[in-house]
């Protein structure tokens, strides 16, 4: 049995426009120890997807259905105690920008203790030297004095290393990180990413990687799931992915990423603006950015079904044989790129 | 820390010099004539003018005379004579001191309490019958005048009800055996029930929509959601995490406010005759007393500059981004 198991998730929001679907339809699962990589444009639905496993909606003018199937039981319709008690301690979740995640008002040995006395009963004092442990692990310098210390007298990177702490502090099966990178230099990047690499053999947690950049998740992923608009357009195991992309978004995506070896004045782009999701558009999400749209992508919405590999789930109606050569076309000049 | 406390000592030290220095001057120029006052006002005596005009040094420069009264005020602690009585204007405010104090905190205490309560349990439900009720609430505390309240009050509670006094002060440690005044812990919270009331509703009515606001968007912060992701049950993340980050801009509005409210009291004070710094500042202002005027300011002065130092190292102490600085 899967860890996590999701099936036909789907949240929207109700505005005071209508409602927005903010997640559409989203399924996969994740084993033990595994990594899976979540790819898509600001607004595809990747965030929101991990805060409805977490129960992290806010919950006035949310509407979940669908499941998420945690050691076989259902995170959605969980009561909120029973909730809580899985939430930091069997699976946690490292945010996006550690300038604003960690209380300012407490030091981070406090945030810390309170991470491990929320779930276990132990003395201050256990929890203190544990803290201390994790603070080590995710190599903060100095550690038995910066345990003292508050969040505002940490670097960014620094931060991201006290979240990740915290959430690695109860051995959790699961870390969900929600574009843990994005918000640090390129430098820090690196350096947090092969942090979580290193953890995860240590801790041999399964993490969900919540990203934009598909570096990342070559990287650090096993399987991916790429979203478009509250959608998956594309699900595969990574290498498959990035030999055989299926999908023209993916195509895009791939296209734009900078290399430093490519003689091109301008990075390629993705023509046109991620479509609203309170009116999204007919027929395929992506057809009216896409350079291959035929007739029938403006009328009907092709289903997530399996490529030539059974594993390899793509939403688009071109013909395999388009695909095939447009996806060996990509992987040439990468390689030629390359070298 | 040490720096930042002798930092904001030598500030309130120069604030102190010049508001001192400010009011000196603007009683200076004032229609104001001391010696006049001393000397029984229209019916003064030429002898007695130049008596007094000598004694005080009241044809000295200005800033000789501000040498005088500053060197009076802080090497004496002496703020005069009242011109009016002749009584020692440090015994008058010594007096009225404790009325004016015993309104004010109890008022903040009370409006603190209406404030929290009300604001935190609006935050929490937005758009409810509650938060509906409590934002007519504020309209009507904001929008009424204290002096209006106070006699809506009185007639109320007191005349009609029946169940409180409708004015007079009552001392909290016992009245003068012999004055026949009820005095006494219970009398004094008894005769202050209405001036609390009265003072308090436009401060609540204010703090009630402050705390609201920073409540909620408390809880729209990152690490609110870091708190609920690691498993914390909403009371915790509410004291925990929510309010002690809500209420850091609340302790700096209440340090500001003491002085506001130091003004308000004067209202409240007419309304129900308490003998307070209000009242004694009227009663100065009527009868051209302008030693007990400036003794007040003086002495108000002072005051707020001591709360504001609290306030200052309060919110240093919860706030530790302040600290360092």
């Amino acid at each position: 049995m899967a860890l996590l198991e999701v099936n036909d998730l789907k949240t929207s929001f109700r505005t005071e426009d209508g409602v927005v679907g903010a997640v559409d339809g989203v399924s996969f699962s994740i084993e033990k120890g595994q990594t899976l990589g979540i790819v898509g444009e600001s607004g595809s639905g990747k965030s929101v997807t991990c805060l409805t496993i977490m129960g992290l909606n806010a919950k006035r003018n949310t509407i979940s259905s669908g499941e998420a199937l945690w050691k076989g039981r259902n995170l959605l319709t969980m009561k909120p105690k029973e909730l809580r008690e899985i939430r930091g301690n069997e699976i946690s979740m490292i945010f996006q920008d550690p300038m604003t995640s960690l209380n300012p008002v407490h030091t981070i040995g406090r945030q810390l203790e309170e991470a491990i006395t929320l779930h276990r009963d132990v003395t201050k004092k256990v929890a203190r030297a544990r803290a201390l442990e994790l603070l080590k692990a995710v190599g903060i310098p100095r550690a038995e004095q910066r345990i003292d210390d508050y969040p505002h007298q940490f670097s960014g990177g620094m931060r991201q290393r006290v979240m990740i702490a915290m959430a690695l502090i109860n051995d959790p099966d699961v870390l969900i990180a929600d574009e843990p990178t994005t918000a640090l230099d390129v430098t820090t990047q690196a350096q947090i990413l092969a942090l979580m690499k290193r953890l995860q053999e240590d801790f041999g947690s399964a993490i969900i990687m919540i990203t934009h950049d598909l570096g990342v998740v070559a990287e650090i992923a096993d399987d991916v799931v790429v979203m478009y608009a509250a959608n998956v357009v594309e699900q595969a195991e990574v290498h498959d992915l990035f030999n055989r992309p299926q999908h023209p978004y993916t195509w895009g995506l791939m296209g734009s990423l900078p290399r430093l070896e490519a003689d091109v004045e301008r990075l390629t782009q993705i023509p046109g603006q991620p479509p609203s999701l309170l009116r999204p558009p007919s027929g395929c999400r992506f057809h009216p950015r896409c350079p291959y749209v035929m007739e029938v992508c403006k009328t009907s919405y092709p289903a997530l079904e399996p490529s030539r590999d059974p594993d390899h789930l793509q939403r688009c109606w071109l013909d395999q044989e388009t695909k095939d050569r447009e996806a060996a076309k990509l992987l040439e000049t990468t390689m030629a790129e390359a070298g | 820390m040490v720096r930042y406390l002798i930092r904001r000592i030598l500030w309130a030290i120069l604030l102190f010099i010049i508001i001192t220095f400010v009011t000196f001057v603007i009683f200076f120029m004032g229609p104001n004539d001391p010696a006049r006052a001393q000397c029984g006002g229209d019916q003064a005596q030429a002898a007695c003018l130049k008596l007094v005009t000598e004694k005080y040094g009241l044809n000295k420069p200005l800033y000789v005379q501000y040498w005088y009264f500053f060197d009076r005020l802080v090497i004496h602690q002496n703020l005069g004579t009242s011109y009016a009585t002749g009584q020692s204007i440090n015994q008058a405010i010594g007096k009225a001191a404790p009325v004016t104090a015993s309104l004010v905190f109890g008022g903040a205490i009370l409006w603190m309490i209406i404030a929290l309560t009300v604001g935190v349990f609006s935050a929490l439900r937005p758009r409810s019958l509650l938060d509906r009720t409590a934002m007519v609430f504020v309209l009507i505390g904001i929008s009424a005048h204290p002096v209006w309240i106070g006699l809506i009050f009185e007639y109320v509670f007191g005349v009609k009800l029946g169940w409180t006094p409708i004015a007079n002060y009552a001392n909290f440690f016992g009245a003068p055996a012999d004055s026949g005044q009820p005095g006494g812990p219970w009398q004094w919270f008894y005769h202050m029930i209405l001036p609390w009331m009265t003072f308090s509703l436009l401060f609540a009515a204010l703090y009630v929509r402050m705390i609201r606001a920073n409540v909620m968007e408390t809880q729209n912060e990152d690490f609110v959601r870091t708190a609920r992701a690691k498993g914390a049950p909403e009371n915790r993340i509410l004291v925990s995490h929510v309010l002690r980050n809500a209420l850091l801009p609340v302790v700096t509005m209440l340090g500001m406010d003491i002085g506001v409210a130091l003004g308000g009291a004067v209202f409240t004070e007419s309304v129900y005759q308490l003998p307070g710094l209000g009242r004694s500042l009227i009663i100065g202002v009527q009868a051209n007393d302008f030693a007990m005027v400036q003794g007040v300011v003086v002495f108000a002065t002072i005051a707020i500059l001591f709360f504001n130092l609290i306030v200052d190292v309060l919110y240093a102490w919860i706030d530790p981004r302040i600290r360092l600085t």
